[in-house]
């Protein structure tokens, strides 16, 4: 096992336990806790590919802004303990079955795929501000446009709502 | 051993240096509350502490013993987890954002290791400190939420909106000084302001991101919760804000987080717009590498001067004690050239380190505490729009300029 492996499986770990307490835990702020944990994790597993860049843009805009605003919100309702009903009828005879079926058909496709996926791992494409904006204004520049578009789009969607009518 | 020692030499080095820098900027810390109530005392004719060892010196250590003694209630229906994990995530991600900061250009040699004056050197530097100063958000919204009192509730919410609103102005502010950079090195940062070296002060990133440094100015101190921006913890509105709930040494870590953030915030203003250890003279004015005697030794000899007439005994032999050594230090660098020619860049760093952390002060005295909706509009409709116009009207200028070598 070299260092890196070690590295790799304890943050796995980290996000996948995050990940679970994040469904089971019962109050939101500790749900919330929990996702920060997943996304840190996630940053640490990005810098582990040498993606500094995208790790610290993570942290930053997913652990920081993003989640700083759910726990706002769910402060601001001051959301209680949620209570835990009888699930559906259909949760629950179809839900094990769907949840083994995606696993399953994850697994197969990255068990196929395991050259590919090594491949998708450029560290060096991913390691300057440099190739990402190239990557970004060049290679991707109508997909990233147009996210840009979907973004403005939302935000006048907020103020519009936001709105009082006077 | 020696081999097991030589082996990871790099891991035992970086380890002494956090430990170091640990104590250095923990009693740092320590004397900063003090010099605050010194000063905020003095512009307010005051004495400030004056009991506790000559001059109050010793004040901050009584606090300190205060704090570890006192008894630490856990008021009912907290949220226990939260409400402990609160000060430890404040405490841990301030005092984590100092490793990034590097405090001088050379590095120590000894018994043949290079030793650099900072923990990490890493190459996307200000990108990891933001990534740092982004989660310590949670430890001033999570102690008031948990806190199970309004008014933490209540100082809770309002940090995290405040935080979050400036945090946006904060990091466009910065986006100039990167476009003139090319890099989020900090030590690139400073080495890009020393191409102007020949021009002293005028060839800090100060002069051409004037806007950049008034908006991040402004947004640091809001960032830190500072007068006047310290509506999470307005003793006047909510008891003590986000803390109110807080006992012992519990509170004394937000203090001290609060403090350590001070710290770190003003070395990056000073790395990015200061020109961090750069002299502010011109390069070829060798003669004020002599400046840190000049100031020290007669310093030292005020300090002894002042002694000698101190009330107590006491006093009088703690206070000649430190002026004697302040001089000696003084006449050190006098003596051994080198050390003097090493000094030179944590010398000019530390000092305009230091002018922040009045000007902090200097805040703390004099200006009233924003009203929320007028820190809200003032955030969002004057300091952001500045911020996005001085990064268009930065690359506009870069790009008239044609491409950078």
């Amino acid at each position: 096992m070299t260092p890196q492996l070690i590295i790799f499986f304890v943050l796995a770990f980290i996000a996948v336990l995050g990940a679970a307490s994040l469904i089971f835990q019962r109050h939101p702020i500790h749900s919330a806790l929990s996702l920060i944990v997943v996304m840190v994790a996630l940053a640490g597993l990005y810098l582990l590919m040498g993606a500094d860049f995208v790790a610290a843009v993570q942290i930053i805009v997913y652990g920081g802004a993003i989640m700083v605003l759910f726990i706002f919100v769910i402060m601001l309702l001051n959301a209680g303990i949620e209570e835990r009903t009888n699930a559906s009828q259909m949760a629950r005879f179809a839900g094990i079955p769907l949840t083994v079926a995606l696993l399953g058909i994850l697994a197969v496709a990255i068990f196929r795929s395991q050259e590919s996926v090594q491949m998708a791992l450029q560290p060096a494409k991913l390691a300057d501000t440099h190739s990402i904006s190239l990557m970004l204004f060049r290679e991707f520049v109508y997909p990233f446009e147009l996210t840009s578009f979907l973004i403005l789009v939302a935000i006048l969607g907020a103020l519009v709502l936001a709105q009082r009518e006077s | 051993m020696t081999s097991f020692l030589q082996a990871n030499a790099t891991l035992i080095i970086t380890l002494i240096k956090v430990a170091l820098i640990l104590f250095i900027v923990l009693t740092v810390n320590a004397y900063l509350t003090w010099f605050e109530r010194k000063v905020v005392a003095h512009m307010q004719s005051r004495w400030g502490p004056h009991r506790v060892g000559p001059h109050g010196l010793l004040q901050p250590l009584a606090d300190g013993a205060k704090f570890l003694l006192k008894e630490d209630p856990t008021p009912a229906g907290v949220d226990r987890p939260t409400y402990f994990l609160a000060p430890l995530m404040a405490l841990a991600l301030s005092l984590t954002s100092i490793a990034i900061i590097p405090f001088g250009p050379q590095s120590l040699h000894v018994f043949g290791y290079e030793i650099k004056l900072q923990i990490a050197d890493l190459n996307i530097g200000l990108l990891a400190l933001f990534a740092i100063t982004a989660l310590s958000v949670y430890g001033v919204a999570l102690a008031g939420w948990s806190s199970n009192s309004k008014y933490p509730l209540l100082g809770g919410l309002r940090s995290s909106a405040q935080m979050v609103s400036y945090e946006l102005a904060l990091t466009m502010s910065v986006v100039g000084v990167l476009l003139m950079a090319h890099s989020f090195d900090l030590r690139g940062i400073i080495a890009q302001q020393a191409e102007h070296a020949r021009w002293g002060i005028f060839g800090w990133n100060l002069w051409p991101q004037i806007l950049g440094f008034v908006c991040f100015a402004i947004a640091a101190v809001a960032e830190t919760n500072r007068v006047p921006f310290d509506l999470p913890e307005a003793e006047s509105e909510l008891v003590a804000g986000f803390h109110t709930e807080y006992a012992s040494f519990k509170f004394a870590m937000f203090f001290i987080a609060e403090y350590t953030s001070m710290i770190t915030v003003s070395a990056l203003c000073t790395i990015m717009f200061f020109g961090g250890w750069l002299s502010p003279f011109p390069a070829s004015w060798t003669f004020t590498h002599y400046l840190p005697s000049v100031i020290l030794i007669p310093f030292g000899l005020w300090v002894i001067w002042d002694g000698i007439r101190y009330e107590t005994i006491w006093g009088r032999l703690v206070l000649t004690g430190i002026g004697t050594v302040i001089a000696a230090i003084g006449v050190a660098l006098l003596v051994f050239p080198p050390a003097n020619e090493f000094i030179q860049g944590p010398f000019w760093l530390l000092g305009k380190i230091f002018f922040f952390l009045f000007v902090y002060v200097w805040l703390r005295g004099t200006l009233p505490r924003f009203r929320y909706d007028q820190l809200m509009s003032f955030g969002w409709k004057l300091l952001l729009p500045v911020s996005i116009a001085n990064v268009i009207i930065t690359a506009f200028i870069l790009l008239l300029r044609g491409p950078a070598k």
